[in-house]
Order: structure tokens, then C-alpha cells, then sequence
């Protein structure tokens, strides 16, 4: 070794002698840090959850076979059906309607903003189940509907009964509510959209419509989907509201089928794990949706469950790949 | 070419252009110098009808800007027939405003696609030209937060050429950038300027000015203080105010 000209010993920051020299610097092994409350905090939680999972299987009074025969009974299944079209419809009407409210909201014109914020005032202040029984009840209010001319004649007019059914009233009852609030979740949307957006769209001369639909719209996406997800899971288990209007939806039919037999836990659980399957259906498909719309918002999107777990497969059969090799030179 | 005559713009009290005149021919290079406030950017956008004037009228190859005239009163056009105008009005920002959800291809074909509906194919063409004009080319597929601030600014000149415009405004092109990146983006508007493109630009790089334009104006408190070639606004400032100013910047 030939003398150092600059003094080569660096004593740590402890304190501790040891001695750096710059010849030690490829050899010096990194041990990672030690966690050791950790592994105890992880183990109290596994003790904790096998106590409530055995709480859960063991106690008969849950009555799990009770639960099994129920679970995919036919009127159980006609009963999601039917929640999930509630929901469905009570979504996209909601969202349409809420669209067109908020760019009414938003637009230069008066009338159009104040009737967009007395409609959200309106449906945000009653409760959604008064609502729903007000649509119930519509034909007492008007017997007949009429299309025509607004104050002059008609051309046709229907009985109430016949064009609102109750499915029609709950779904509309949901939709018009949902559209108080997916309107202001939109508006949220639109105006979280960068002004020097608009101001581009506007200095490139692209029509009015389009500047909304291609330029504002995507990006008010980022916003609106993580709070309309919320939304819509809200709406699956709001559903169940409409119980009152004594449609087989899932929580009805459960009802209907315990007052029957007198199985009310089994088939209270039964409701929850069909709410439990729904929602986890569209908390993955929002994942998905998010994914999407935040397209060009990061360098790199993060990746999907799915391509994290094939990488690191992938990272495994490299790694087991490359110990044979050297196994191989070693011998 | 660009006809801007007597031009009055207030916000509330706040008088910002207080009757400017301006003239650029076709194919000339004008600079807009002047102190921050002095209304540079104001009268840049009043020029694309982004901010309504108050007071006198833009024209551009006699067609006037925003308004349609019968006899001494101006009436303001329909947001369609504004847009329709703007689409021959290059307009290039000091923050890019790229649309980040759109690829650099996409973001150079929207407005020739949707605001001039020309043929997909034609649009196709013109923006790997242009791409490949500013240097750009590999990166057509990239979102613009994968890019730097100078490639950035490139793709938006880029996007304002696609227009086929009479003339590109360009509102402090650089003063967002990291100093090592404002060479490229000058670069490629000196590539501009020698290819004949009429262009008014506010900056502040008086290296630019001296080397590009063909009238460089000082514009102070709204009003233009003085025009003329560079090397008289420049090196030979008649005015006070423009001297101090140079005095600052230079």
C-alpha cells in the first residue's frame, strides 16, 4: 500500500473507532435495520382476527347452512337483479342529469345557473326516502299525465299508475336525488380543470362542444371518478331505501323471507354478503376506470395488482435462474 | 398584415392599454419589450380577442378581430365566428398549456382536426412534419409531463404552426424555462423567423430582439413609448424611459 497523502481515517458519527479506510469501501456489508415491534403488532392482529373469525364460524347461532341454502335461492337472485338495475339506473340517469345541471351551474346564463342551483338545493334537502315516497304516491297527486303543447292542448295523456310503475318511481326517485349531488361532483370536476386549459382550447379555435368533451371533460375525470365511486357504492346499499315502496329488492326479499321462517341473522347475512360482492365488483372496476383517466398525469403509471405480482414472478425465476448458473461455474 | 389601431383595455380602474398602435407586415418579426405590468401580454391577447378590448380595433389582413362593423359601431361576433378567427391565430404560452391527457401527436392534431376539419391524413402529414421540424419527432407518442420544459414549449409551437396561421403570438415563451433550455426553444423560433413567419413576440431576451426582429417596441405603462429597428430602440434608445429599462435588463 503506498502512504496516503490525505489523512484516511474517518471516525463515525458514534463515535465508535472504526477506522474508514478508502480501500474498505467495497467490502462493507449494509445490514438492514431490525423491526422487531413490528413483528409484534402483526402478531396481536393475527391473534385478534383468528378470535373473530372463529367467533364467526363456531357460534351456530349464525347459522351458516341457513345461510348457504339462501344464498343463490332464485329469489334471492331475481332480488340482486333488481338492485343492481336500481342502481344502475339511478347512476347513469344521475349522472346524465347531474352533467347537464352542472354546465348549467357553469353556464353565463342566469336563469339556467340559479334553476341548476335550486334543483340541487331542492333534492339535497329532502330526505331521500320522503322522495321516494313522494314518487310512490304521484298518481294521488295527478291522476293523469298529458304530453302536448306546455298550457295548450294535448296530444296524448296516460294514467300515472301506467306510466310510473313502482320500479319506474324508485328508479326515478334514485336518479333524481343521485343527480343533486353528481352534479355538484361534476362541477367539482369541471373546475379543478386548469384555467390556462380553456384559455389553450379557446387560442386553438376548437368549437365549444369539443373543447368540453375532449379537453375539459378527461381531465375533470380525475376528480369526478374517486368521489362518483364513492357515490355509487353509496347508491348500491341506498337501494335498500326502497324497501319502503315494498319492492323485491335484496333487503325486501330477505325480509320477506325471514318473516317467513324466522331466520333473521341468516338471511341478514346473506343481504351482506351479496352487498359486500357488488360493491367489491365496482371498487375494482373504479381502480380500472381511475387508471385510465390519469393517462399522461403521472411520467409512469403505477402498475395493475396483476402486473405487479407476474413482475415479480418474473424477478423470482430470474433470481432462481441465475443461482443455477452459478452453481453451475461453482462445480 | 396585423392592424392594431388605438386600443384602450381596463380592468375597473386599472387602465392597462391606454390607445396602442401597432403595425407588423407580413413575414416580419415584432418584439414587445417592456416592464412587468406595462400591458405587453394584455395587448398580445387582445390581438387574438382572449381579452375583449375596450376601446379600438385589431385587424388582421383587414379582417377584423372579435367584431363585425356596421357603420361607426363595432359588434361583437358569436363565440363560433370568434373561435373560427382564432384558429389562423398562433398563440404560444409562457406555461405551455399542452393538454396533459393527450399525446405530443395528439396535441399538435386536435385543433387542425376539430376547429379546421381537415382530412385525417393531411393532419397525419403535417404533424410528423412539424414534429420533426422542432426536433421533436421520437417523442410523438409521449404525454407532455414526460417531457422537459423546453421540449414542452416546443410541442406548442408546434401545435400553434398546425394551424396553418397567418401569424403566431408568443406571450413570454420562454420566461418559464431553466436557463440551459431557452436556447432551444429561441432556436427554433429564429428557424421560424428566417422562414418567413409574421410573429409578435413578448420577451424579455434582448439577445433575441437584437438578432431576430425587425421592429422591436417598448411598451411602458400602456402606452408604446417608442419602434423602430433594433439597433435604434436598442443601442440608441431616444426615450428615457426606454433607456432605463434596457438599463436594467441588459
Amino acid at each position: 500500500m503506498t502512504a496516503p497523502s490525505v489523512p484516511e481515517t474517518v471516525t463515525l458519527a458514534g463515535g465508535a473507532a472504526a477506522p474508514l479506510g478508502a480501500a474498505d469501501a467495497g467490502s462493507l456489508r449494509v445490514i438492514r435495520a431490525r423491526h422487531p415491534w413490528r413483528w409484534a403488532a402483526a402478531g396481536v392482529v393475527l391473534v385478534l382476527l383468528a378470535m373473530a373469525l372463529n367467533a364467526l364460524v363456531t357460534n351456530p347461532a349464525w347459522d351458516w347452512p341457513t345461510v348457504g341454502r339462501y344464498l343463490f335461492a332464485p329469489s334471492v337472485l331475481r332480488a340482486v337483479v333488481l338492485t343492481v338495475q336500481l342502481t344502475a339506473l339511478g347512476i347513469v340517469l344521475g349522472f346524465l342529469l347531474g352533467t347537464v345541471l352542472a354546465l348549467m351551474r357553469m353556464s353565463r346564463n342566469p336563469l339556467l345557473a340559479s334553476v341548476a342551483w335550486g334543483y340541487v338545493w331542492l333534492f339535497r334537502s329532502v330526505p331521500l326516502i320522503l322522495q321516494l315516497l313522494f314518487w310512490y304516491n304521484l298518481a294521488i297527486l295527478y291522476r293523469r299525465i298529458s304530453f302536448g303543447i306546455p298550457f295548450g292542448p294535448g296530444f296524448f295523456d296516460v294514467g300515472t299508475m301506467d306510466l310510473i310503475g313502482p320500479v319506474t318511481a324508485a328508479a326515478l326517485g334514485l336518479a333524481l336525488h343521485q343527480a343533486a349531488y353528481a352534479a355538484e361532483i361534476v362541477r367539482a370536476g369541471f373546475l379543478s380543470v386548469g384555467h390556462g386549459q380553456l384559455e389553450a382550447a379557446a387560442a386553438l379555435g376548437i368549437p365549444r362542444a369539443r373543447q368540453i368533451l375532449r379537453i375539459q371533460l378527461p381531465q375533470a375525470m380525475r376528480t369526478i371518478v374517486p368521489t362518483a365511486g364513492n357515490e355509487i357504492i353509496g347508491l348500491v346499499k341506498g337501494t335498500s331505501v326502497v324497501y319502503i315502496m315494498a319492492l323485491p329488492e335484496l333487503f325486501y326479499q330477505v325480509q320477506v323471507i325471514y318473516n317467513r321462517n324466522g331466520r333473521v341473522i341468516a338471511l341478514l347475512l346473506v343481504a351482506a354478503i351479496w352487498y359486500l360482492a357488488l360493491t367489491t365488483v365496482m371498487s375494482v372496476a373504479q381502480y380500472y376506470v381511475e387508471r385510465r383517466f390519469s393517462r399522461g398525469s403521472a411520467r409512469a403509471l403505477p402498475p395493475t395488482p396483476l402486473q405487479r405480482a407476474r413482475r415479480l414472478l418474473a424477478v423470482r425465476r430470474q433470481a432462481r435462474a441465475r443461482a443455477l448458473a452459478d452453481a453451475g461455474t461453482a462445480s | 398584415m396585423v392592424d392594431v389601431r388605438g386600443v384602450h383595455k381596463s380592468y375597473g380602474p386599472l387602465e392597462v392599454l391606454r390607445g396602442v398602435d401597432l403595425r407588423v407586415g407580413a413575414g416580419e418579426v415584432t418584439v414587445v419589450l417592456g416592464p412587468s405590468g406595462s400591458g405587453k401580454s394584455t395587448l398580445l391577447r387582445a390581438v387574438n380577442h382572449l381579452e375583449k378590448i375596450d376601446r379600438g380595433f385589431v385587424a388582421i389582413d383587414g379582417e377584423l378581430i372579435g367584431y363585425r362593423r356596421s357603420g361607426d359601431r363595432l359588434h361583437e361576433l358569436k363565440e363560433r365566428e370568434i373561435l373560427r378567427q382564432r384558429s389562423r391565430i398562433g398563440f404560444v404560452f409562457q406555461s405551455f398549456n399542452l393538454f396533459p391527457h393527450l399525446t405530443v401527436r395528439q396535441n399538435v392534431a386536435e385543433a387542425p382536426l376539430s376547429a379546421q376539419r381537415r382530412p385525417r391524413e393531411e393532419v397525419e402529414e403535417l404533424t410528423a412534419e412539424l414534429l420533426d421540424r422542432v426536433g421533436l419527432r421520437d417523442k410523438a407518442d409521449a404525454y407532455p409531463r414526460q417531457l422537459s420544459g423546453g421540449q414542452q414549449q416546443r410541442v406548442a409551437i408546434a401545435r400553434a404552426l398546425a394551424l396553418r396561421p397567418k401569424v403566431i403570438l408568443f406571450d413570454e415563451p420562454t420566461s418559464a424555462l431553466d436557463p440551459e433550455l431557452v436556447g432551444e426553444v429561441l432556436e427554433v423560433m429564429r428557424d421560424l423567423a428566417r422562414s418567413g413567419t409574421t410573429m409578435i413576440v413578448v420577451t424579455h431576451e434582448i439577445g433575441f430582439a437584437r438578432e431576430v426582429a425587425d421592429t422591436v417596441v417598448f411598451l411602458d405603462e400602456g402606452l408604446i413609448v417608442e419602434q423602430g429597428p433594433p439597433a435604434q430602440v436598442l443601442d440608441a434608445p431616444r426615450h428615457e424611459r426606454t433607456r432605463a429599462f434596457l438599463g436594467k435588463v441588459l
